[in-house]
């Protein structure tokens, strides 16, 4: 790991010797008890209940009647599966991600790039720009962002508008057409993500040695051949972690659409897996079809996670 | 900040596509200064960009009504004016502050408990199904509240938690539990167990030597680890949106009900962004300072975004 972790591997090890003479103590399942309680009603019953509930016929009668659930099979997945919005909606669920979460790594990239080659006051005036848009709480950027694309009043439509031959003028960007509302979506989580990658990126950047950067350069080497040859295969796995980590996130992008659609328009057309699921399963009361739904994205998100979570564990021995 | 302060050993400023003799070498940060300079401005556009929004908020929430109504933005802090804070912090505003302070609370306390013991039991003993457990740590805290809630909201109607301060402490004890385990255990490793292992040499029993030798070393690490999860409950909006009514409303979702208002009538922009400020403020404080641990521990432990 570029960034050191809270601990080291040979640090762990000396753990190992020192307390090996413990391996036989019940103590420690004692202290997982309140962990492994709280974990299983918060997280392992609703998994379980909902692979259970995507079998079943679980609608507004069941909910509302009383009624006992029917089992049905696959009835539910293939209901979701021949679903031509359900596809829709996943389809641009992926592309979004997919886009998003690359141009948040790359600008993420470029900005730590930045950072070593600018005087230390610039660096920290940067560095102080982006810790302040990443600790802006999700929902309170989201009301700014909003406020920024307003139709009448917003700054973006006014600077927009002051360019000659550009007209903007009342433009809407969050009740309009779905591609850009998209647009705007993706505009606001990557100003929200960038920070996190490009302080990762940094860290990673400080460890490649100026040493071998200097000697390839008396080789000759271009500034173009020692990006490509010395400083990103040595920070390549910070990369790769923070674009898994980006994707993952970016896959639940469930509050910001939620606000925009509060600010635009509610239709299917403007939905993301997150919020699909959530007018279908807890709004629509289609608790079947929302669980399948909901199994998909849970599968999804754990085939991404298992390949940061590999990453994760070469890097660091648990 | 600090994180990223410690970790810069003064990165020397590297020329792109120079190709010069190695006679340029020594000279290289005088020669390069314009090119420097250049990096700095565009560095510099980019930090306004990047502060713009938060910059934004702030101005508006002190700006009138009749100044915002205008199609002129005011770019300058011309406003000063705290009419729009005295606006938004009414009942409502101390309600979702009530429960979003007891949920909070509640949350932040029993998880720090829970994932305190369990990261000692990771870190300090080597176990059967110790492996297991990790990566189960691992997998779940990827786990996207997207993919659960239908679940929780009928687990939760089922037991008569719906709309519950109690109910929704709960589900994020289990949220935020499993990065709080992987934060502290590296805090618990971080403190040798020799030291622990001399003081019970010099006569106290294992518990006292926890108690009195590892603990204190480890505050530094619970008060990180603690602020982290206070954020993480603190910003949570999609399982209570799920589980709590429009009467029992959580800062986030009190702070939503501005823009949902947007739809049906014109609103007062100025005062949603006091309401924004309100929001935002506390938390940026919080983070700035935990912050240099966070940078570290997020690589090493991904967060729920």
């Amino acid at each position: 790991m570029a960034v050191p972790a809270p601990t080291t591997i040979e640090r762990d090890h000396r753990t190992d010797e020192s307390v090996g003479s413990r391996r036989r103590s019940p103590v420690p399942l004692f202290l997982l008890i309140p962990a492994i309680a709280i974990l299983l009603f918060g997280m392992g019953y609703p998994v379980v209940w909902q692979v259970i509930t995507s079998f079943q016929k679980y609608g507004a009668l069941q909910q509302l009647g009383g009624k006992a659930p029917d089992f049905v099979g696959l009835d539910n997945y293939i209901a979701v599966a021949t679903s031509p919005t359900f596809w829709e909606v996943a389809v641009r669920s992926v592309i979004f991600c997919l886009v998003t979460a690359l141009i948040t790594v790359v600008i993420g990239m470029a900005l730590a790039l930045l950072m070593t080659r600018v005087h230390a006051g610039v660096r920290i005036t940067l560095q102080i720009a982006l810790l302040l848009a990443w600790a802006m709480p999700v929902v309170a950027a989201m009301t700014v962002w909003i406020w920024l694309f307003d139709r009448r009043r917003g700054v973006v439509n006014y600077l927009l508008d002051l360019i000659p031959g550009v007209d903007m003028n009342q433009f809407n960007w969050i009740g309009g057409e779905p591609f850009v509302f998209f647009i705007v979506a993706s505009i606001i989580v990557t100003w929200m993500s960038v920070p996190f990658v490009a302080f990762s990126a940094y860290a990673g950047l400080t460890q490649v040695s100026t040493e071998m950067v200097e000697a390839s350069q008396l080789d000759g080497a271009t500034g173009w051949q020692r990006l490509r040859f010395i400083v990103l295969p040595i920070i390549r796995p910070v990369i790769m972690i923070v674009l898994l980590l980006n994707l993952i996130w970016d896959l639940r992008v469930f509050t910001q659409i939620t606000m925009l659609q509060d600010a635009g328009s509610n239709s299917s057309d403007y939905d993301l897996l997150g919020t699909y699921i959530y007018k279908m399963g807890v709004a629509g009361l289609n608790f079947g079809q929302g669980a399948a739904m909901a199994i998909f994205v849970l599968a999804l998100t754990i085939v991404l996670s298992w390949f940061y979570i590999r990453s994760l564990l070469k890097e660091d021995q648990v | 900040m600090s994180a990223s302060a410690q970790l810069a050993p003064a990165a020397a400023p590297t020329r792109p596509g120079s190709s010069h003799p190695p006679a340029a070498t020594p000279k290289r940060r005088r020669r390069g200064s314009a090119a420097t300079w250049g990096w700095s401005i565009l560095a510099i556009v980019v930090a306004l960009i990047w502060v713009f929004p938060v910059y934004w908020m702030v101005n508006s929430s002190m700006l009138s009504s009749a100044t915002l109504e205008s199609f002129t933005p005011t770019f300058l802090p011309f406003g000063g004016s705290f009419a729009n804070y005295r606006g938004v912090i009414d009942g409502s505003f101390f309600g979702a502050l009530g429960i979003s302070l007891s949920v909070t609370i509640i949350a932040v306390f029993f998880c720090l408990l829970f994932a305190f013991l369990a990261s000692v039991a990771i870190s300090r003993f080597r176990f059967r199904g110790r492996t297991t457990f990790v990566l189960a740590i691992l997998i779940i805290q990827m786990l996207p509240a997207e993919g659960l809630f239908i679940a929780q909201y009928k687990m939760m109607s089922e037991l008569g938690l719906l709309s519950n301060v109690f109910g929704l402490s709960l589900l994020y004890i289990a949220a935020v539990v499993p990065f709080t385990v992987w934060m502290l255990r590296g805090f618990v490793t971080g403190v040798p167990a020799e030291l622990e292992e001399a003081a019970m040499v010099d006569g106290l029993s294992r518990t006292q030597a926890f108690m009195r030798i590892t603990l204190p070393l480890l505050a530094p690490g619970l008060v990180a680890s603690g602020v982290f999860a206070f954020l993480q409950c603190w910003n949570e909006f999609t399982v209570a949106l799920v589980i709590m009514n429009a009467e029992n409303q959580t800062l986030p979702l009190w702070l939503r009900g501005f823009v949902q208002q947007s739809s049906s009538r014109a609103i007062d922009w100025g005062e949603v962004m006091a309401a924004s400020t309100i929001v935002a403020i506390p938390v940026i404080v919080f983070f700035v300072i935990v912050q240099g641990r966070m940078t570290s521990g997020l690589v090493a432990g991904a967060v729920k975004g």
